[in-house]
């Protein structure tokens, strides 16, 4: 079965002389849900517009689905569907207008696209809006309407960059839903975002990409399973005096009611909650102090171990 | 689907998008040619004509009736295609099709045939409103239908390669300013170029223009200061150099692709 995604030694320099991509190497294989995570200008983006066509590449290969996407750049696209990251539709077409012509564009006669796009817009709760300018939509509702654009002629790759970037959180967990369904159903997704949660809590696969260059490609779970510490924020039931320290645990006093507290690998967070009541130390709640992989991502960018 | 029956869909599909978008805003597109080129029959035709006579055997306004139609349908045809691709460019909506299994060839076919679509739109408007102020003989309606056609293509890739070079809107208003408007009335829509000096005869005959006007001129009434073979040829000509060039550009991704 060919990957999904293959890319070999894919490089990137732009008119400027930036070298945007240093000759990455990537493979995604078909139905994965599979994250691209990088700070703002690692060279994400540039990945995703060499796959979709609208970046061209400087060197190295890129495959969607086996075919070439410039030897062979109908086959590549027939397969992928693109949800990028800025609104990139005509602001004066109507919504159902936007869906359909995009149908038209991959060979979809009207009749044929009209009902899919009537599922899709359906499915994306955007049915009831479908004859109105796309201007007049909401932020989150432009968002869902690139993916029901994306997804009309039924692609078997879907790139999603940052589809739930400025998405309320309820809409959000929604789109979660829907994007797992299609993960479910066979469709191979790629996603880019800036919420690591988002990535933790939907992808199975995933590669950290920084200043053009791939640091980490692994599943999600190994890379979890890299971390050597975990930071809680607890809040305390009563205050503590300034220099408080709790014995045989790495903690800091943040506040007089709210103390950090570290939990070494291979620790058991019962020994710290035992060390809190010997101190007479009560809890009312307890968080992380940052997503797991938030703080494995930062340590990876930073260069440093995870 | 085969690959052919994909483009045939897409062709379609865009040509149907553009004729939705300038009938759409129709106000913008249609009604001001219709209004100023009424007024070019009122003052022109009618007010100032019968001073100044005949022309080529005929009224002054039954001759200047065929000018005003083609220069109707070259600057919409024109008009047309630039704003639409540059508005897509704009808005970024022409990443809709770069990301889609679209020829160049059929994207460019797609345009124009919108441009077409409109120039012929505006010119069966203003002939029709023409009929208000003189009658209109046809001799010779292949010539008529052939020279409207070529044009509005010919002038359609000129929009398209402005829009896919213009970086600003003001960028798809300069070339319309300054070079088609004063080569469309030193074209002779207004008068024969008989009436010139040699020189400026002479310089006339460089005015691509003036070869179109002529040869609609004489499918209508069978007069012209041009002969229609090299009318047709030169069409033909600069249509191969504007086609072969934007199919360049859109491959190249030119003001596209990064």
């Amino acid at each position: 079965m060919v990957p999904a995604l293959h890319v070999q030694g894919l490089r990137k320099v732009y008119g400027n002389g930036f070298e945007a991509l240093k000759g990455i190497d990537l493979t995604v294989e078909q139905g994965d849900f599979f994250a691209l995570l990088g700070p703002n200008g690692a060279g994400k983006s540039t990945t995703l517009g060499i796959l979709s066509g609208l970046v061209q590449k400087t060197s190295g290969t890129a495959e969607v689905m086996g075919c070439d996407v410039n030897a062979d750049s109908f086959g590549a696209r027939l397969n992928l569907g693109v949800v990028p990251q800025e609104f990139n539709f005509n602001q004066f077409e109507k919504v159902e207008d936007i869906v359909v012509t995009q149908a038209g564009y991959f060979g979809l006669r009207a009749a044929e696209a009209r009902v899919r796009a009537e599922y899709l817009l359906k499915a994306l709760d955007l049915w009831d809006k479908r004859n109105e300018a796309s201007r007049m939509l909401s932020g989150g509702m432009k968002r869902r309407l690139m993916i029901a654009r994306a997804l009309i002629h039924q692609p078997k790759v879907l790139i999603l960059d940052e589809p739930t970037a400025g998405v309320d959180i309820e809409l959000r967990r929604s789109m979660w839903d829907f994007m797992k369904e299609l993960n479910e159903s066979g469709t191979t997704i790629i996603l880019t975002t800036h919420y690591l949660e988002e990535a933790e809590q939907l992808c199975r696969n995933i590669a950290i990409i920084n200043k053009g260059e791939i640091v980490r490609s692994t599943s999600v779970r190994s890379l979890l399973a890299q971390m050597h510490a975990e930071t809680f924020v607890l809040d305390l039931q009563s205050p503590l005096v300034d220099g408080f320290v709790l014995p045989g645990v790495e903690s800091r006093l943040v506040s007089a009611d709210c103390l950090e507290v570290v939990v070494q690998e291979g620790q058991a967070i019962n020994e710290v909650f035992v060390k809190l009541s010997q101190a007479g130390i009560g809890v009312r709640s307890m968080r992380p102090k940052a997503n797991r992989l938030e703080e494995l991502f930062v340590n990876l960018v930073r260069g440093g171990a995870a | 689907m085969t690959q052919a029956q994909i483009q045939w869909v897409a062709l379609t599909t865009i040509v149907a998008k553009e004729i939705r978008r300038f009938m759409r805003i129709w106000q913008q597109t249609l009604v001001p040619p219709a209004i100023t080129m009424s007024l070019y029959f009122v003052i022109f035709g009618n007010l100032i004509g019968p001073r100044i006579g005949e022309m080529h055997g005929v009224d002054y306004m039954s001759f200047i009736v065929p000018g005003l139609i083609m220069m109707s349908v070259i600057t919409n045809a024109y008009g047309n295609v630039a704003s639409s691709f540059f508005s897509n460019k704009f808005q970024k909506s022409v990443e809709e099709l770069m990301v889609a299994p679209v020829h160049p060839l059929t994207i460019l076919a797609g345009f124009i045939a919108g441009g077409v679509a409109r120039g012929v739109c505006v010119g069966v408007i203003v002939t029709l409103l023409s009929l208000y102020f003189t009658s209109l003989e046809i001799h010779h309606l292949l010539i008529v239908v052939g020279i409207v056609v070529l044009s509005a293509v010919l002038f359609s890739l000129g929009g398209f390669i402005n829009a896919v070079h213009a970086r600003k809107f003001d960028d798809i208003s300069i070339i319309p300013t300054f070079v088609i408007t004063p080569l469309t009335y030193l074209g002779g829509v207004f008068y024969s170029i008989d009436l010139l000096p040699q020189h400026w005869q002479w310089l006339s005959q460089l005015n691509p223009i003036l070869y179109m006007v002529n040869t609609f001129r004489y499918g209508i009434l069978g007069v012209s200061d041009v002969g229609v073979g090299i009318s047709f040829l030169m069409m033909f000509v600069f249509i191969v150099l504007l086609g072969g060039y934007s199919v360049f550009l859109l491959k190249r991704g030119t003001g596209m692709r990064q």
